[in-house]
């Protein structure tokens, strides 16, 4: 088993706000960062949660390059909390050599694509210089900006395992980290809002056109939000109650492309290796951040899972009712909302619910309450059956 | 890192199989340019065969290949695979119908769209439900995916498979993104020694280094598509004679391998 990993530094940019205050804030009063649609002209009935305020803060200077939606976005979340100035003191101490970047997203800035096809010539060609693709279009693109911005000269990469994505990179870190190519990682997922996402989870049925509804009867499909998150991971043991990664669980569905298995089975084992990993038993998790995204699939096949591993007594919620599916950025977004319960010995209720599905057996939580917490699991799950779960603990 | 490789699978132009590359890798027969083969792995169902996209077969079509000469079942092998550009033909098919007037997206199109989308093909032929990682460094894609599945096996001590694939895009994009030739290419690693035959590969980040050469006698287009940056270490596995390879990382430092034939 690997040591448990500190957060010495976290950032965020979600629907919610922009920073951990903000995110706090609306958290704890349970006010939501949904809207109905307003993205660009996309025509499509349904509600988002959206980063404000992108349009008006193009990149400039040495990384104008990598300026569209996605990178913006992550340089807003870079901007929050005293991350860069983290990232600079732990520069200072390893290295920029010895610290590595690990990015999660599925969208990356697609957009600047699809916006650039808008422009063609009559007979289709691309207007010269209307994409950056490198720099903007190409998932690699968010893993370079991150890197620059933040003056790091470590190893890279970004992940891209649809809705997991930004979950895996606390894994994939964990590993670096073992086998000693780095002393930090700067973890993190980023996931902005476009065309092809808001019309491709409409051609599957999977958008609700109201705020999307996890565990509710009425359920009817997902509300798509976007969001930066990082987290600074390194090995150093820190002050007590300090934020720790206790364990991760990876697994693969087997099952279906788009389709979770109905059992859950994929979903469980993620569950069981986090808790192996972090030697812990279902008892020890006081509190269970779900997927949740809000589609009567998911959110049952989850519920089983949840069921087969921790019983009906563990307090369990989808945040995504507040926050939107942030799909890349979902994994640290809600690594984020954890860390935030766990600091403030909090349990979001799962908002937005007329009636809890009845055949969901696991403990939803309708209302927030403040309990005593000790470690929390957050679960991740994507298209192509992949998932993983992160355990989350303050150091005792 | 330390980590074994133990079998190698390849899907390309004139390189059709790894049975038919090796002799060619080793320089001990000569490359012909011949259309890619665009048969259909048999170890995907037949429903997944329809639903699968030309990208995520070509994956498969090498995974499949290493998977044959690996001796281990599927639920053994954990994966990695490796892109810079993912599924470009689907990119512009989307891109596309997003630009007419009736946006819209057709639904398998988007569920293939996804980076991940051979990696869902894969578990589910091989009943994999271990973990499965893609990941996507541009041009050092292969090199990331590398570090991924080095460091993967030597912590969790398991078999991983890692496989590199990438394809052209079509016009327009593809004058933006000049790949010329569809190329995929699996590796087989373990953490320990196998009974049957490998090469032991040390793989380390180091300051940079002259960058192994391409293979000598493969066509130059080739060399525009990023997973087949792979080529001069499955050259030396063809050779199998002792060799260090650097291939190009980033702007502080090289990935290294030292390859030594075992058993």
């Amino acid at each position: 088993m690997t040591t448990a990993l500190t957060v010495t530094a976290m950032a965020t940019a979600n629907p919610l706000g922009r920073g951990l205050s903000a995110t706090w804030d609306a958290l704890r009063k349970d006010r939501h960062g949904l809207r109905p649609n307003d993205f660009e002209d996309a025509a499509v009935k349904t509600w988002i949660g959206r980063v404000d305020g992108l349009e008006a803060e193009p990149i400039t200077g040495d990384l104008a390059a990598f300026d569209c939606r996605n990178n913006r976005l992550a340089l807003a979340g870079l901007r929050q909390d005293g991350f860069e100035q983290a990232v600079a003191v732990a520069r200072q101490h390893y290295g920029a050599d010895r610290i590595g970047v690990l990015i999660g997203t599925t969208t990356s800035g697609t957009l600047e694509t699809e916006l650039a096809y808008r422009r063609r010539t009559p007979s289709g060609e691309l207007l010269p210089l209307s994409v950056r693709y490198r720099h903007t279009h190409n998932l690699f693109s968010v893993g370079e900006v991150v890197r620059r911005q933040l003056h790091l000269r470590g190893p890279v990469a970004s992940i891209s395992t649809a809705c997991s994505s930004s979950a895996k990179v606390f894994a994939s870190a964990s590993r670096w980290l073992a086998v000693g190519l780095c002393d930090a990682v700067v973890v993190g997922g980023v996931d902005s809002l476009c065309f092809m996402t808001l019309y491709g989870f409409a051609s599957l049925g999977l958008l609700s056109e109201t705020p999307c509804r996890p565990c509710d009867e009425g359920r009817d499909g997902l509300s798509i939000g976007e969001a930066a998150g990082f987290m600074l991971l390194e090995r150093r043991g820190d002050r007590d109650g300090a934020l720790q990664l206790l364990g991760y669980g990876e697994s693969s569905d087997a099952h279906h492309m788009s389709t979770p298995h109905p059992e859950g089975l994929g979903a469980a084992l993620a569950m069981e290796r986090a808790l192996d990993r972090a030697e812990m038993k279902p008892i020890d998790i006081d509190y269970i951040n779900l997927h949740g995204t809000g589609t009567p699939a998911n959110d049952l096949a989850e519920d089983r899972a949840v069921w087969t591993t921790f019983g009906g007594r563990t307090p369990c919620s989808s945040t995504k009712g507040r926050t939107g599916h942030t799909l890349g950025a979902a994994g640290i977004t809600e690594a984020i909302l954890s860390a935030l319960c766990l600091r403030h010995d909090f349990i979001p209720g799962t908002v937005h619910i007329n009636r809890l599905d009845p055949q969901l057996q696991s403990r939803v939580m309708l209302q927030s309450e403040s309990r005593p917490l000790r470690a929390v699991i957050s679960n991740s799950f994507g298209f192509g059956g992949n998932n993983c779960s992160l355990i989350f603990g303050k150091r005792p | 890192m330390q980590v074994f490789l133990t079998a190698v699978g390849i899907a390309g132009p004139g390189l059709d199989g790894w049975a038919a590359a090796q002799p060619i890798l080793a320089g001990h027969s000569e490359y012909r340019m011949a259309p890619i083969s665009r048969s259909i792995p048999e170890m995907l169902s037949a429903a997944e065969r329809r639903r699968s996209s030309q990208s995520a077969r070509l994956a498969i079509m090498a995974a499949q290949d290493a998977f044959r000469a690996g001796g281990l079942r599927g639920d053994e092998i954990a994966t990695v695979f490796a892109s810079s550009d993912g599924d470009g033909a689907i990119t512009q098919e989307i891109c596309d119908a997003l630009a007419g007037p009736a946006r819209e997206v057709s639904p398998t199109s988007f569920h293939n769209s996804v980076f991940n989308a051979p990696a869902g093909y894969w578990s589910i032929a091989t009943h994999s439900r271990l973990a499965s990682t893609s990941v996507c460094a541009y041009d050092v894609s292969f090199a990331a995916g590398l570090i991924e599945a080095a460091a993967y096996a030597t912590v969790e001590r398991q078999a991983v498979m890692l496989i590199a694939s990438d394809i052209p895009f079509p016009a327009p994009l593809h004058t933006i993104r000049p790949v010329e030739e569809s190329f995929a290419a699996a590796l087989l690693l373990s953490p320990t020694a196998p009974a049957g035959s490998f090469m032991r590969w040390e793989i380390n980040l180091e300051p940079h280094r002259t960058a192994t050469a391409f293979p000598a006698g493969l066509p130059e287009s080739l060399r525009s598509n990023p997973a087949a940056r792979c080529l001069p270490l499955l050259a030396v596995w063809a050779k199998r004679r002792a060799e260090t390879v650097a291939l190009e990382y980033s702007d502080a430092s090289d990935l290294v391998v030292v390859c030594e034939p075992g058993a």
